[in-house]
């Protein structure tokens, strides 16, 4: 069977990153200015725009809550964002799937009560597809409605690890995703330490499970802390500015 | 020239002032005024981030932009910390329009509904405006009857602009507007500019005249009305008039040609996040006069034209 190495024998993976390393993080907000709230992170090769609009009027009057706000997500994968070229339909039952995953992990973080009868869309665009798509989009979600000043308890930070070969390894790109690696997704409250989502969708023994969770864990607060500059840069940036 | 930033005051931790203090008090009352005194100090500019705890001292309240969680008071938003008395809440650098009693705000028609009116001002919520509080052409007292109602659309039609004023909270927390007054009403013969609600601050008036013969409605709400001087005194107006959709007809190129150089200056007091107020946008404008007007949406002009506005701004402050 011809398989990729994933591990060299110096243990070192295909991009050249130990197995405990993350990929290159870069990120900005406000980057749309006709969104309420915006972000562009850059995950190593995986590039996600998110876009936040609202609270605002909700646009389905029998969706309406009357003690809190609707959360909306929409999720769009450019055509040209994966190896292959291909244009994906709107009701694409995997983007669907992703965007209600996203929607979840959302709802008990944002404190919806705030803002009663109104909704919250959040947009999410894949520029570029390089493995830890979800990830990428959970936190650049966070990042969008940090920027559009919706009250929420906490970051939420998302993060991947999975087993490769003999041991467990952080935020896997395309090439250790698609062969058949097992993955666990887990998005965090990095301050509390709680999870608000789990997804996993291959099989991992349960002996593996501890250390690749943990490890998830350990790169959720990392990513906590790389996000939170960024957001903190920026408000500092704005406080000085409008501090007349 | 180069902007000046106020350098933000550097904190005091617990350790440097405690060196500084006598070792005569007890150490826990000492703790305290740290503490009191630490808090106090860095509130000038304090930035937070969503669940970083801002103290755990219980006898704060919590305002808006926090919540309590294990008695602590947490952050729950990326903004600036504001203590009033013991009273604490976080103000977010970017948001939508929160509105108060009284507020002028500018707004967009998106509904006709019931006997009223659903207004767009960029808040969480439309806002309403009621049939019973606007004022009937030609200035007439009397209650609003169902023939009124029938021609509700002759008054204000989806997607008319106009400028209303705050009047009240409805429970649910939405704002009802009103127009009764001939300063608010239909907008016509201008430009509408939306920016961040923050930028626009309360103050006495909202309605302004510049020197360029050009006029401007500075809605708190983040939405901005630019339009060619109407020269009138309040009791000259035409009240059969003030639902016209008509503009008036002599608005000549060079009227057209401010008000685009405004609007355009507005733009660019909003991209460098500037407060926007009658003086900054006069000042500005004078310093745009030396731009071409279509040179005004590259961003370098934009940056000078703010620039110049500021340091203006700072000589007449002296």
């Amino acid at each position: 069977m011809s398989r990729v190495e994933l591990l060299s024998p110096e243990g070192l993976r295909v991009d050249g990153r130990r197995p405990e390393e993350l990929r290159k993080i870069t990120s900005t907000t406000a980057v749309l200015s006709q969104a309420d709230g915006s972000a562009y992170l850059e995950h190593g090769n995986t590039k996600v725009l998110a876009a936040v609009y609202g609270p605002r009027e909700a646009r389905h009057r029998a969706l309406v809550l009357h003690d809190r706000a609707i959360l909306n997500v929409e999720f769009n994968v450019a055509p040209f964002s994966t190896g292959e070229r291909r244009r994906r339909t709107k009701n694409d039952k995997r983007l669907l799937e992703m965007a209600s995953f996203v929607k979840q992990t959302f709802e008990p973080v944002v404190i919806t009560t705030l803002y009663p009868r109104s909704q919250i869309d959040i947009y999410l665009q894949i520029i570029q597809h390089d493995g830890g798509t979800l990830q990428a989009c959970i936190n650049a979600a966070t990042m969008a409605l940090i920027d559009a000043g919706i009250a929420m308890t906490d970051y939420v930070c998302a993060c991947t690890a999975g087993w490769v070969e003999r041991e467990p390894a952080l935020d896997l790109n395309h090439i250790e995703e698609s062969s058949d690696t097992s993955e666990v997704t887990i998005a965090m409250l990095p301050k509390s330490g709680k999870v608000t989502l789990v997804q996993m969708e291959s099989r991992l023994h349960v002996d593996k499970l501890e250390d690749v969770l943990s490890l998830a864990g350990k790169g959720c607060k990392h990513i906590h802390q790389v996000i939170d500059k960024t957001i903190r840069d920026r408000a500092e940036e704005l406080a000085r500015k409008m501090a007349v | 020239m180069s902007f000046t930033f106020h350098a933000p005051t550097p904190r005091e931790t617990a350790e440097s002032s405690k060196g500084r203090r006598g070792e005569d008090m007890d150490i826990d009352e000492e703790f305290a005024q740290i503490q009191a005194k630490a808090s106090m100090k860095d509130m000038a500019v304090h930035v937070v981030t969503p669940g970083e705890v801002i103290t755990s001292d219980t006898a704060f309240m919590r305002g808006h932009g926090t919540y309590i969680e294990q008695e602590k008071v947490l952050s729950s938003l990326a903004g600036v910390v504001e203590r009033v008395n013991k009273l604490i809440s976080v103000k977010p650098l970017h948001t939508r329009y929160t509105g108060e009693i009284g507020d002028v705000v500018v707004g967009r028609i998106t509904e006709v509904a019931q006997k009223r009116w659903k207004v767009d001002v960029s808040a969480r919520s439309d806002a309403i405006l009621m049939l019973s509080s606007v004022n009937l052409p030609g200035g007439v007292q009397r209650r609003k009857q169902e023939s009124d109602e029938l021609q509700m659309r002759n008054f204000f039609m989806e997607g008319d602009l106009v400028v209303a004023e705050v009047q009240a909270f409805f429970s649910d927390g939405a704002y009802s507007l009103h127009t009764r007054s001939l300063k608010y009403g239909k907008l016509r013969n201008g430009s509408f500019i939306s920016v961040s609600p923050g930028l626009v601050q309360r103050c006495k008036s909202h309605f302004h005249s510049l020197a360029c013969g050009v006029d401007v409605i500075l809605g708190l709400n983040g939405y901005i009305w630019v339009s060619a001087h109407v020269p009138q005194s309040l009791d000259e107006i035409d009240t059969e008039q003030v639902y016209s959709n008509k503009n008036k007809e002599d608005i000549t190129p060079v009227d057209r040609e401010a008000i685009a150089r405004v609007a355009n200056c507005i733009r660019a007091l909003a991209q460098e996040t500037m407060f926007i107020n009658d003086t900054i946008i006069s000042f500005a404008y004078e310093a745009s006069l030396q731009h071409k007007l279509k040179d005004m949406t590259k961003r370098e002009v934009m940056q000078s034209i703010a620039q110049e506005a500021t340091l203006a701004v700072e000589n007449m402050k002296g």
